[in-house]
């Protein structure tokens, strides 16, 4: 990173950290190792690094969204189908009991067991996953409940009946949903946050990235295969792209990170669940008290932002 | 790990086009080989006379072709892109971007403004596919969002043509933005009460599919358009399916609901003008 981008590294870390010190000290402890891997990072940040972090957000022991809504949510209720062609197990969606109200989710939901990926498609959703996506969302906006959108996917699913059941439309109308939704919506990225497929659930007041996350706009495989012509060049074209989360806080692009247990989430998805369970009722706090009108004006303002012009 | 490494990219098929369309003169026609002088082509709105086939259109030739005579007025011609990455990979993206300007005498991939079509006041977001594969980065999204709200401030519509193969990946994750970026300002002009009528155009793939240019009030396609979230490549190599003949293409997304009307090249210009005539009108 260029030394004239800490200041907006700065002031997002100082914002992060109002995010997570609410009322525990322990979190704050974790901020101070946030604050010093990203210094690390900062001063070093090689092509290794960034492509350890790849490794790690499709660790496949890594937690996925169903790990942690068992640990962060109470008596949680799934929602199942698009109501008009099927339901996509590749999109988990439900309400549930989170600190104290009721908060709807939606998440990109991968699997460790062959039959179990199959089933979920290797967490790559068809049109369908995002319609239901849609109704989920304005389920929320219609009773006050806030939104809590969870995404792990290497991308929408790339086939015929997804192109013919309208993949791209699908992804437009699910950001554009998300757009009108004048309840408190907060995203955070576990683990892949591929592409199309990963944004169009991630239109939120607060998108948040775990520390061992990632989120780009293609695969390294798929640039290294265009760009270079050589997908086995992948290490180096995340090196080029930046994929990881501190990266992503410098460039504005999400508001804050959450700390992992040492080594990545799957080496303690207990304690992995506790500090996103943390940093998600944190963010929701701070939307708090906030009116619908000003949450979409915000919201609106955030994203309009977002670019950098010469 | 066994999680399959799939590229479900958004990005700028520019490269892949390049190496498939080495092989024809521009003004050669694909489909049927027939040859044309640029003069030719350029008063049959670069449509083949023979086959019909519809030829790229640069994006000031299209303005020309939509806008009436002495209408349009560019806005923002002067926005560059920086290079928040500092991307390299064969080569710099500077460079490339001083190139795409050399070669197509445009600083980026969107031209907007105002016109009038027809009679009727509008303004205009045109895409030119010449200037690195119409991929959409920083001043793509700015430049679109400041169409939007040009177009809320006049009360007039916007009328959005597509040429692109999705987003920049030299701006990385910025690049990805732009797609809500592009999806707040739509939402923010249609409460203003004003229309978008997207026109999609070979090709309009990946990331402006899945964003902006699916949300028009009216979508209309130009006959043989390419009009998919992932290409027909990434699609065979994923799922070793068989392709149908018309995948992905604007007769597919007819027959399947997702547009409202393929558009021959020659009738675009009167179908806009009564369109803006009928949105002109309401309560």
């Amino acid at each position: 990173m260029s030394p004239d981008a800490d200041p907006g590294l700065r002031e997002r870390l100082s914002k992060l950290a109002g995010v997570t010190l609410r009322r525990d000290t322990r979190l704050s402890a974790e901020m101070e190792r946030l604050q010093q891997q990203l210094d690390r990072l900062k001063e070093e940040a090689t092509d290794e690094e960034i492509w350890n972090r790849v490794l790690l957000a499709r660790h496949q022991d890594r937690p996925y969204t169903l790990d942690y809504v068992e640990r962060i949510f109470g008596d949680f209720f799934e929602l199942h189908g698009d109501r008009g062609r099927l339901d996509d197990a590749a999109v988990v969606t439900g309400i549930g009991s989170l600190g104290g109200r009721t908060v709807a989710l939606i998440g990109q939901q991968k699997a460790r067991e062959i039959q179990e990926r199959v089933k979920r498609n290797f967490g790559m959703a068809y049109p369908e996953g995002y319609r239901k996506a849609v109704r989920v969302m304005e389920l929320a906006d219609r009773h006050g409940f806030p939104l809590l959108t969870l995404v792990d996917t290497p991308g929408a699913y790339p086939g015929v009946a997804a192109e013919q059941h309208g993949q791209g439309g699908a992804i437009a109308r699910s950001q554009a949903a998300m757009v009108r939704l004048g309840v408190p919506t907060v995203t955070v990225v576990i683990g892949e946050g591929g592409s199309g497929g990963a944004v169009a659930i991630a239109l939120a007041d607060k998108v948040l990235m775990q520390e061992n996350a990632m989120y780009s706009v293609i695969s390294p495989e798929g640039c290294a295969a265009i760009l270079w012509r050589d997908a086995e060049q992948a290490p180096k074209a995340a090196a080029a792209f930046k994929p990881d989360a501190a990266h992503c806080l410098e460039l504005g692009v999400i508001d804050g990170i959450v700390p992992e247990p040492v080594g990545g989430a799957q080496e303690d998805p207990d304690l992995a669940a506790q500090l996103l369970g943390e940093a998600v009722e944190g963010a929701l706090a701070e939307l708090d008290r906030i009116l619908p009108d000003a949450l979409k004006r915000a919201r609106r303002a955030k994203f309009r932002s977002m670019g950098v012009l010469a | 790990m066994s999680t399959p490494r799939i590229d479900v990219s958004i990005e700028n098929k520019r490269e892949e086009v390049d190496t498939q369309d080495d092989k024809g003169h521009p003004n050669t026609c694909p489909a049927c080989g027939s040859h044309y002088r640029d003069d030719e082509l350029e008063r049959h709105l670069r449509v083949c006379p023979h086959c019909g086939h519809h030829f790229p259109v640069r994006a000031l030739e299209r303005i020309a072709q939509l806008a009436d005579d002495g209408t349009f007025v560019e806005e923002d011609g002067d926005l560059r892109s920086a290079d928040p990455l500092g991307f390299y990979d064969l080569k710099p993206y500077r460079e490339r971007l001083a190139d795409a300007e050399r070669a197509t005498g445009l600083s980026d991939a969107m031209v907007i403004g105002g016109a009038r079509i027809e009679g009727s006041a509008c303004r205009l977001a045109v895409m030119d596919f010449a200037f690195m594969g119409g991929s959409m980065g920083s001043v793509v999204g700015e430049k679109f969002v400041r169409a939007c709200e040009g177009a809320a401030g006049a009360g007039v519509p916007l009328v959005s043509v597509a040429a692109s193969g999705g987003a920049r990946m030299q701006e990385g994750i910025l690049s990805l933005m732009q797609l809500p970026k592009t999806v707040c300002a739509v939402e923010e002009l249609h409460e203003s009460g004003s229309a978008l009528l997207s026109v999609m155009t070979h090709p309009t793939t990946g990331g402006l599919l899945a964003s902006f240019a699916s949300l028009g009030d009216v979508l209309l396609a130009e006959p043989g358009a390419l009009m998919s979230f992932a290409g027909p490549r990434v699609v065979q190599q994923t799922t070793r399916e068989k392709l149908p003949d018309d995948f992905g293409r604007a007769e597919q997304n007819l027959r399947f609901g997702h547009i409202d009307a393929i558009v021959p090249r020659a009738e675009l210009r009167p179908t806009l003008g009564r369109l803006l005539r009928l949105f002109a009108h309401a309560g």
